[in-house]
């Protein structure tokens, strides 16, 4: 878990420094991350819990394809963190069960 | 929002598909789930085989970014980014999911060219943080420049799996072991193979990997050799002090949009699983809807590529616009040129099955 610095072919042109808050605890990425990359970046692996036997899960597929990586972000559950960028501030919680939507009537 | 031709999914088909709709002079709309162009080559640094005219030697990520400059550069493409398309409703409506918001595109054809998914590992464990599709860790290295772990064990020795051993080992992380249950490696190139070699990389044929260890995350792993039943043989385990686990054992097409818009689907495990049954033309049993690349079976980016340009222009020339024909058939016959080479008959064998259900079904 950790940031490529130096490769051989790729270079890592990193946008500008992004907060974010991961449970609460103050985290960093950059511009072009997406919320899973900045996770990974910071040493997290548990990204929520399984429904029925709380088994923990991390990313898998890393494209939008799985469902794996399902967290609450800014109070919506259910968000794929594998393809959804990176924004100063948001607040990205492990999902309690399978969360709930609070529409306001 | 109105279009002539829809394409889902901006990899090397849907891109390739876009352009031929468009230059026969249809309008385009070319929706992408991801921020970026370019599928599952943006995380190819390696050097790509084939054919030398259709990109072979080039790097995966060069012909990602030449085929979406021709994408964006052209009048006829509209092109949607971070927008998935979602279902078919009955007035026939695509629905797409745009960061939050649902647009509806109304296209007269639609070209799904949405990919493959990485195939899971059945066995104890492999559910938990560290056992990562192969193809995930690339798209973590490459594309965002992050390593998920340091010490990697990768299960399939295919293509994917010896390709990511060397990128790993670029990235600096240390690669224990790659491991396959054939008795000797089949599809995987061998300047690949010579390379892991040489950096010194493990590679256990009639291996697999028989445990996962840990309870949070992966703590290690345990590999056996197996007999001809595919069982572990007593006495031959080794343990791996490995943080992460890499499966490449396959891919399989990404068929949910195509089973909800009706598009039929057969098994054909040579082609990965459930693929849409479609012609030479791409043509499905649905009138308006046309397939291509990793979606209509799995291939290469050079054959998704041409089937994405066959798809594009048969979709236009069904519309009535006036498109080539000695150009699509040329492209046909580029793809069975590809197709055939030496180590490709099991490949060979599931395209025949294909065929004959199209065939069977009069599909032109
Ligand atoms: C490790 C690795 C090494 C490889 N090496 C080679 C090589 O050396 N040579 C070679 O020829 N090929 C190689 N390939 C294979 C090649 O990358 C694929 O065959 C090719 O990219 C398939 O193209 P595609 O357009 O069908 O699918 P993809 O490239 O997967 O593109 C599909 C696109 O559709 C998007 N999408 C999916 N669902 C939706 C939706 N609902 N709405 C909107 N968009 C959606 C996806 O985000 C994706 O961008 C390699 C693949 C891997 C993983
Ligand atoms: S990791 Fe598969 S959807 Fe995000």
């Amino acid at each position: 878990m950790k940031r490529i610095e130096n490769h051989p072919i790729l270079t890592f042109k990193r946008g500008k420094k992004i907060k974010f808050y991961f449970e609460g605890k103050e985290m960093w990425g950059y511009e072009g991350d997406t919320i899973a990359s900045a996770l990974v970046a910071n040493g997290v692996k548990v990204f929520r819990e399984s429904l029925k036997l709380h088994r923990p899960r991390g990313f898998y597929c890393a494209i939008g394809n799985c469902s794996s990586c399902l967290m609450t972000v800014d109070g919506v559950p259910n968000v794929r963190t594998c393809i959804t960028p990176l924004k100063e501030g948001m607040r990205v919680e492990r999902i309690k069960g399978k969360g709930a939507l609070h529409y306001e009537n | 929002m109105k279009t002539d031709v829809l394409v889902i999914g901006g990899g090397p088909a849907g891109m390739n598909a876009a352009i031929e709709a468009a230059r026969a002079g249809a309008s385009v709309t070319l929706v992408e789930r991801q921020a970026h162009l370019g599928g599952q080559l943006v995380k190819q640094t390696h050097k790509f085989f084939g054919w030398a005219e259709k990109g072979a030697g080039t790097r995966g990520i060069q012909l990602a970014e030449e085929w979406s400059k021709a994408v964006e550069e052209h009048e006829n493409i509209t092109v949607m980014l971070s927008s998935e398309a979602i279902g078919l409703y009955d007035d026939g409506a695509w629905m797409i999911e745009k960061e939050g918001k649902l647009i509806p595109i109304y296209p007269k054809k639609v070209v799904i060219a949405v990919g493959a998914q990485e195939k899971t590992l059945p066995i104890e464990n492999a559910d938990i943080p560290g056992v990562y599709g192969a193809g995930a860790i690339q798209t973590m290295m490459h594309v965002y420049g992050v390593l998920p772990g340091e010490k990697y064990l990768i299960v399939g020795a295919g293509n994917i799996g010896v390709i990511l051993a060397y990128q790993l080992a670029q990235a600096g992380a240390e690669v224990k072991a790659v491991v396959d249950v054939l008795p000797k490696l089949g599809g995987a190139y061998w300047v690949h193979v010579t390379k892991i070699r040489r950096m010194g990389i493990p590679l256990y044929m009639k291996h697999t990997v028989i445990e996962i260890k840990g309870t949070k995350w992966v703590e290690g792993a345990t590999i056996a050799e197996i007999d001809e039943k595919f069982q572990p043989i007593p006495g031959t385990e080794k343990e791996l002090d490995v943080d992460t686990i890499a499966i490449s054992i396959g891919l399989s097409p990404l068929t949910d949009l195509m089973y909800q818009a009706g598009v039929e689907l057969i098994w054909i495990p040579e082609l990965g699983g459930l693929v849409p049954v479609h012609s030479e033309n791409m043509r499905t049993n649905k009138p308006e809807i046309y397939v291509a690349g990793d979606a209509s079976g799995i291939e290469e980016a050079t054959t998704a590529a041409l089937e994405g340009k066959i798809a594009g222009a048969v979709a236009a020339k069904d519309l009535g616009f006036d498109v080539n024909d000695e150009a699509i058939e040329e492209w046909k016959k580029e793809l069975s040129q590809l197709r055939d080479a030496p180590l490709l008959e099991r490949l060979r064998q599931g395209l025949h099955k294909l065929h004959e259900a199209a065939k069977e079904r009069g599909l032109q």
